[in-house]
């Protein structure tokens, strides 16, 4: 083998407290290297064309560059080589700038220690052999799980692409949290007005194939071709015969369901349909609340259904389907007040949360619109909105800001001046975040025009007393307790996770951070991808997100989708794991540990041997390290190429 | 049967005498043993701590070391801020500089690594509400109440771990098993101006006095609470709360061992009702009669 040895200066990022020149002299007493140099900038255009000048002139097979982190240029220098005509995984970078020059001042000592490193990248180097990348096909549909204003923008963008969508949605109905609002900040404009179009177009657009009720119930595969199943839960209404007409929700006898889509402000009937924009128009039967399904006796909506839609004997039916790639987009949960007990956690009935008091607002909500006190029915004078409820509070860990609070407070003020002008309304906030368009001048405004009374500081605690709310707090401002008597109290509640999202980042094999959120690729430069190939984020699973920049992210989710499906063939990564078959007992230990679920167990002349699917397998390594064997290695890092590196570094 | 150490406080041997009394009652029903901890000393309560940690610790100190030395399950005590103190010593204890000075003060070596707990706590943890319910042979019935838990036997929430710090239950819980009606009470938590009396009584008056206010509007026949403290300034205060805010209070203020000890079938005079200052005959005659009657005062 003809080894190169390149020792990159980096300007003065590396040359400044390395002495390249001294590590290149190094460089060339080691076994098999035919030639090696300092060089000011590797990366550049001169400095690859450097190494491919080198390549052709000293006839080299194999690369080391001394540089900086393979997550920056491996990438680039791998190229490089193709362009020379040398297999890309005949080469090796030593990371002398992270691991050496950025953390020491010590010429000498870091002079010793990249010469180190170089050497062992030469030993590894020696050992590589050439890789070459395979070629699969790809599934050119697209699954979107969470049906809210982010999964329908990205089903739209990507249908609108020509590509077939399955749009998958817990809820009986598209439209996800937007979907309950009255108002939009800061435009005040209705928000079913605005997203009723869009969830129609879904419903409507021959691409999209919409599952309502329908939750993921496993994902299989890879990139490309990932096999999932579905979980159609039962409705007890059979949809296709169903026209949405509501007569069986007249009828009902039981009207104490728990109306989730008015956040429990009320009840419905068992048998319903959530609002009168859903989509799909299909009718639901809570299971917990029909008389039928408890006690087996009733079935008024089965007599009354002009189409004979009611399947009381319908159970879950799982659906299989195929894709290539999936957009998360399942959003976010409200956080739960109750565990404030100084606001009343659940107790007052007068204490609401923000959404609660969204359904109040919105005309088609249980009150028509009107504001009125869950408690009497009366209409409320004072009413005192608090905001930061389980937002930047680590002693309920929720240390994070959840962004949208302060916009929606501000705009509910505006709304009850518009609603009951002779209210009053007071705000209490630790700081008022709004730094998007027009966002600034919208809490202003509710501020100026509409003359709520904004009081920075946290409240101790609420009181009920003679029919009203003692509402104790601090003016921190003014440096002063406050207490306000309030007919209604509003909680700005923040978000969280949603529920089961730790669940679904396990089948998705993404991950979550600690709240619960899904990672991104990259906070900055990858932000809808994850670290799974063929799985992007949308909206607020990620992240606490509002409106505008949920909808960007489903957009953007939507472009990456289209620009994997681009290409009809992906090439899979030579990186993986392979079975020397004479060596592998069949024992199905790397089986167990493989987090990808890479590795199968097939038969070989009759005896049980490990084989592994090369384009699942992540190359992370488990399975040969579990390998009582030896028999599974990870190309490119098998144990000789490690073994080798490691007797460069401790020769004796 | 597990026995614990058992730290009554100053307060219980004096102003709080009734609470002692019949927290041991309560215990010796209820089946959890209490051992005296020999010559313990005061605890220093609010004075020490307030002046000088290392006095503060090294007072508790002697008192956790003396009971480590007895071969219990735990120290336990029916006062709140007593518990704080020997709660917090426990913890401050952790830091290995801070435990060798206090060490080196009290001269003997000291752990601090026993579970400390209220009487309260213990009663609940060892017997369920359900289980106490059992015992209760002439239920509180027609009896309304309001819980008053007083601001420290909940918190700090990391110091005292017990129940919720802005809205507990325990109270509630034991009073709705015995029988007596609980009134939700939105000052729970609430000071009543506590170790202020002397020196800032309009504090004590204005604070005590929006709790009996509460109390009276809420219709309770009495307030229950589990701190000498709150209990007598609530009840031996009532008078200067009267003539302060210009009321007519007449609310019996009672320790809920006194409580659970009369549903569980102790004698009156046994359990001290005539130590309390607002005389409770009216509201213990409400006891098992329908309370339909308007009592607008």
């Amino acid at each position: 083998m003809n080894i190169g040895v390149f020792v990159c200066h980096c300007g003065s990022n590396i040359a400044g407290t390395v002495d390249t020149e001294q590590v290149a002299a190094a460089a060339r007493r080691f076994p098999d290297v035919a030639f090696a140099t300092d060089t000011m900038y590797a990366c550049s255009e001169p400095g690859q064309a450097g190494i491919i000048q080198a390549i052709h002139e000293y006839g080299l097979d194999g690369i080391v560059v001394a540089s900086c982190t393979p997550r920056m240029h491996e990438a680039t220098f791998r190229k490089t080589l193709e362009r020379a005509g040398i297999n890309k995984y005949l080469f090796e970078m030593a990371n002398i700038r992270e691991h050496v020059s950025w953390i020491g001042k010590d010429k000498k000592a870091n002079t010793n220690k990249a010469t180190d490193l170089v050497q062992m990248a030469v030993a590894k180097l020696r050992n590589n052999s050439e890789l070459h990348a395979g070629e699969f096909e790809i599934n050119k549909r697209v699954m979107v799980i969470g049906g809210g204003v982010a999964g329908i923008q990205a089903a739209l963008d990507c249908a609108d692409g020509g590509l077939q969508v399955i749009l998958v949605e817990r809820e009986s109905t598209i439209g996800g949290k937007m979907a309950k609002l009255d108002k939009t900040f800061p435009t005040v404009d209705c928000s079913s007005c605005i997203l009723g179009p869009r969830m129609v177009d879904v419903a409507q657009h021959p691409n999209i194939t919409l599952y309502a009720m329908s939750e993921v119930e496993s994902v299989n595969g890879f990139v490309g071709n990932f096999d999932v199943s579905i979980r159609k839960k039962a409705t007890y209404v059979d949809w296709d015969a169903c026209t949405g007409c509501g007569q069986c929700m007249e009828k009902c006898p039981s009207k104490k369901a728990e109306d989730r889509f008015n956040e429990g402000v009320g009840t419905t009937t068992a048998i319903n349909i959530p609002f009168p924009q859903a989509i799909p128009k299909k009718a639901v039967i809570d299971p917990q609340a029909c008389i039928m399904l408890t006690k087996g006796k009733c079935g008024a909506c089965a007599k009354l259904c002009p189409t004979q839609a009611i399947r009381f004997e319908q159970r879950d039916e799982l659906v299989q389907e195929q894709v290539g790639a999936i957009i998360a987009a399942t959003g976010y949960d409200l956080f739960d007040h109750t565990l404030y007990g100084e606001y009343g956690g659940g107790r007052y009935p007068d204490v609401i949360t923000s959404i609660q008091y969204e359904r109040l607002l919105s005309a088609s909500g249980p009150t028509g619109g009107h504001i009125k006190r869950p408690s009497d029915g009366k209409e409320p004078r004072n009413i005192v909105f608090i905001q930061c409820v389980g937002s930047r509070d680590p002693s309920v860990n929720r240390p994070y800001c959840s962004g949208f609070c302060c916009m929606y407070t501000a705009k509910q003020a505006i709304l009850t001046k518009d609603h009951i002008p002779d209210s009053q309304s007071y705000v209490f906030y630790m700081d008022i975040r709004s730094p998007g368009k027009l966002y600034d001048e919208f809490t202003r405004r509710a501020m100026e025009e509409y003359g709520a009374r904004y009081i920075r500081g946290r409240v101790s605690t609420i009181q009920p007393r003679n029919g009203h709310y003692v509402v104790k707090g601090a003016d921190t401002i003014m440096g002063s307790q406050v207490e306000i008597d309030a007919d209604l109290v509003v909680l700005a509640v923040g978000a969280e996770a949603a529920k089961g999202a730790g669940a679904l980042a396990e089948k998705l094999r993404i991950s979550y951070d600690g709240y619960g959120f899904f990672m991104e690729g990259h906070p900055k430069l990858k932000p809808v991808e994850t670290n799974t190939a063929g799985v992007y984020l949308a909206g607020s699973c990620q992240g606490p997100k509002d409106i505008p920049a949920s909808v960007a992210q489903g957009s953007a989710a939507a472009s990456k989708v289209q620009a994997l499906f681009s290409k009809d063939k992906l090439a899979s990564d030579p990186q993986v794991s392979g079975v020397a078959m004479q060596r592998c007992v069949g024992c199905g230990k790397c089986e167990s540990t493989c987090p990808f679920g890479a590795i199968e167990m097939t038969e070989f002349r009759g005896m049980p041997k490990a084989s592994v699917v090369e384009t699942v397998c992540q190359g992370c390594g488990v399975c040969a390290v579990t390998c009582p064997q030896g028999a599974i290695q990870l190309q490119h890092f098998t144990d000789n190429q490690i073994l080798a590196e490691v007797n460069a570094l401790c020769p004796y | 049967m597990l026995q614990y150490a058992y730290y009554p406080g100053c307060s219980g041997l004096s102003s709080s005498i009734e609470y002692d009394v019949s927290t041991r009652a309560l215990c010796k029903s209820l089946g959890v043993e209490l051992v005296d901890i020999p010559d313990w000393n005061c605890c220093g309560s609010t004075p020490a701590h307030a002046s000088d940690h290392l006095l503060s610790a090294s007072l508790v100190a002697r008192n956790l070391a003396i009971a480590e030395s007895m071969g219990v399950a735990g120290i336990i005590t029916p006062c709140p801020s007593c518990l704080k103190n020997l709660k917090t010593t426990s913890l401050r204890m952790q830091r290995k500089s801070f435990h060798e000075k206090v060490e080196s003060i009290v001269e003997r070596p000291v752990r601090a690594d026993l579970p400390i707990r209220s009487v309260l706590q213990t009663v609940l943890e060892q017997c369920e509400p359900e289980a106490i319910a059992k015992h209760v042979s002439k239920p509180l019935k027609g009896l309304k109440v309001v819980p008053y838990y007083g601001c420290i036997m909940n918190r700090p929430p990391d110091v005292m771990t017990f129940d919720d710090p802005e809205n507990p239950t325990s109270l509630d819980r034991l009073m709705s098993a015995l029988g007596a009606e609980v009134l939700p009470f939105p000052h729970k938590v609430d000071c009543c101006g506590a170790s202020l009396g002397l020196i800032r009584r309009e504090l004590v008056t204005r604070l005590s006095g929006r709790i009996l206010d509460t109390a009276a509007a809420l219709g309770a026949d009495a307030i229950v609470t589990a701190c000498p403290m709150c209990q007598m300034n609530l009840d031996m205060r009532q008078g200067q709360i009267n003539r302060a805010n210009g009321t007519r209070h007449s609310m019996p203020v009672f320790y809920y061992t006194q409580l659970a000890g009369l549903a569980l079938g102790q004698s009156e005079s046994c359990l001290c009702m005539d130590k309390l200052c607002v005389s409770p005959s009216r509201a213990l005659s409400q006891m098992g009669t329908p309370a339909q009657e308007e009592r607008a005062r």
